[in-house]
């Protein structure tokens, strides 16, 4: 599915992907855990076409995309929820995901019903706008925007940050749901343990920009994490 | 007595009631968690408290004195002191700078601007820096710091300012768990000497260091006490921690 080799990727002159290989099969969830600062987000950035890669090369389905327009990329299947969320806040909730059908191309941009079967929490307040919603709708809003556009790909960056338990709960449900149910690979970056423990098949970690560890879940050991992770 | 008592407060914005006649207490010397569902008024009743918006309604005593409606500064004199989510500090200053303008004596900051430090100021800071876990660092400016190293400043800033009530906004926000375990570690470490108000989503950072817990929904108190207890309170589990509670 995703297949980045050897990517350098720089803000200005700041070189913050240093020769950086990640795989995500089909259907396969793949976490990406480090520290702040360590590139994570930069990594996402550049499969999306935010920040492109300087050097080497990022494929999608073997189509070489390293150099190839943000939107683009969305049409050929990489939808993307910032850490952000970038909710539109003058929008309704109804709004914010017809923009994002527009912005796959799709023509009929009615909000489909497998968005509130995803997410039931968002069928009454779909008249809402996006500006008055709590933390965890604007999560689940951020998340079936970006599934309204059946992606190959989704990217989620840290999707759990700063919310409730029960969210928590509801968001590692639906992203179970999506593996099961869509044909979607997830790359996501996550900095809860047991959450991604509990979801993910492979794991990397970054360390200042290069991948320090990767592997099976159960390699992210007590150890793994302790040699990588502390702070 | 209460060092921190809130009664009938209710908060009204453009229609909706933010806070519902919450009543509320703190002890002195307490380290109380604040859990609630995103949207119960944590950080609103948070904002009361600091002054940054006035209540509609209700009453807020702080060490026996009514302080509802007073300005910020007022409220940070009389020894609240409130971190916030995104770390606020000097970014071009030193750690140990940023922390020699938040001793206690330094409330005003341009008169410890062109002033020279004294023997008993410098020995301060250096047991706050050694406190925080933060003396390697003295020496490098804010803005190079890790995002971990960032919130810890500024909990070493707060605990410069030597407030009698620190509100402490969700600290562990972005942090690595290894982060959380630290941050949590240090803020049982400054409730040793202080009064402390924690708003926390990370239930592996409540259970390390809750005692006594409060739970907020849609503006009002909803279960509060032991961290044991109220897990187990069934109304709890449906507005906040879900089945499994494990996160």
């Amino acid at each position: 599915m995703l297949r980045v080799k050897d990517i350098n990727t720089f803000y200005g002159t700041s070189h913050i992907l240093h020769q950086v290989s990640l795989i995500v099969g089909d259907g396969e969830l793949v976490s990406v855990l480090g520290r702040n600062g360590a590139g994570k987000t930069t990594l996402l950035r550049s499969i999306t076409g935010i920040n492109p890669a300087k050097t080497g090369t990022i494929e999608l389905d073997d189509i070489d995309i390293t150099q190839m327009k943000s939107h683009k990329r969305t049409r050929l299947g990489i939808s993307y929820v910032p850490q952000a969320r970038q909710i539109i806040p003058d929008l309704t909730v109804a709004e914010n995901i017809e923009l994002a059908l527009l912005g796959k191309g799709m023509a009929n941009n009615r909000v489909p019903q497998m968005v509130f079967d995803y997410f039931p929490a968002l069928e009454p307040i779909a008249g809402r706008k996006g500006g008055v919603l709590s933390g965890g709708q604007q999560q689940q809003l951020a998340i079936a925007r970006a599934l309204v556009q059946e992606p190959k790909l989704l990217l989620l960056d840290e999707p759990t940050e700063g919310l409730q338990p029960s969210v928590v709960e509801e968001i590692q449900m639906i992203i179970k749901r999506i593996l099961a149910e869509r044909q979607c690979s997830v790359l996501l970056v996550e900095q809860r343990l047991d959450f991604v423990r509990d979801i993910t098949q492979r794991f990397a970690i970054l360390e200042t920009g290069h991948i320090a560890a990767q592997g099976d879940v159960s390699e992210l050991t007590d150890a793994v994490v302790k040699k990588h992770l502390q702070v | 007595m209460a060092l921190l008592d809130v009664q009938g407060l209710t908060t009204v914005v453009s229609g909706y009631t933010i806070l519902n006649n919450l009543s509320f207490s703190i002890d002195e010397n307490e380290l109380r968690v604040l859990l609630g569902p995103n949207g119960a008024g944590k950080t609103t009743l948070i904002s009361m408290v600091t002054g940054q918006f006035k209540p509609t309604s209700g009453k807020i005593f702080f060490n026996g004195e009514d302080i509802t409606g007073r300005s910020p500064d007022e409220i940070f004199i009389a020894g609240i002191s409130r971190k916030f989510q995104v770390p606020n500090m000097y970014e071009t200053l030193s750690v140990y700078d940023n922390i020699l303008i938040s001793l206690q004596s330094a409330r005003k900051v341009f008169k410890y601007m062109f002033k020279r430090v004294t023997p008993e100021d410098n020995e301060r800071i250096w047991e706050i820096l050694d406190f925080m876990e933060l003396a390697r660092k003295a020496n490098e400016p804010a803005d190079t710091l890790s995002h971990g190293e960032r919130q810890w400043l500024e909990l070493a800033m707060l605990v410069a300012s030597n407030p009698k009530l620190l509100l402490l906004d969700e600290p562990t926000t972005g942090m690595t768990e290894e982060g959380k375990r630290r941050t949590a570690a240090l803020i049982q470490r400054i409730a040793q000497n202080h009064t402390v108000l924690l708003v926390e989503h990370d239930m592996h950072v409540v259970r390390q260091i809750a005692r006594k817990v409060t739970v907020m929904h849609q503006g009002q108190v909803l279960a509060e006490g032991a961290l044991d207890e109220v897990v187990e309170n069934e109304m709890v589990k449906a507005v906040y921690l879900g089945k499994g509670g494990q996160h």
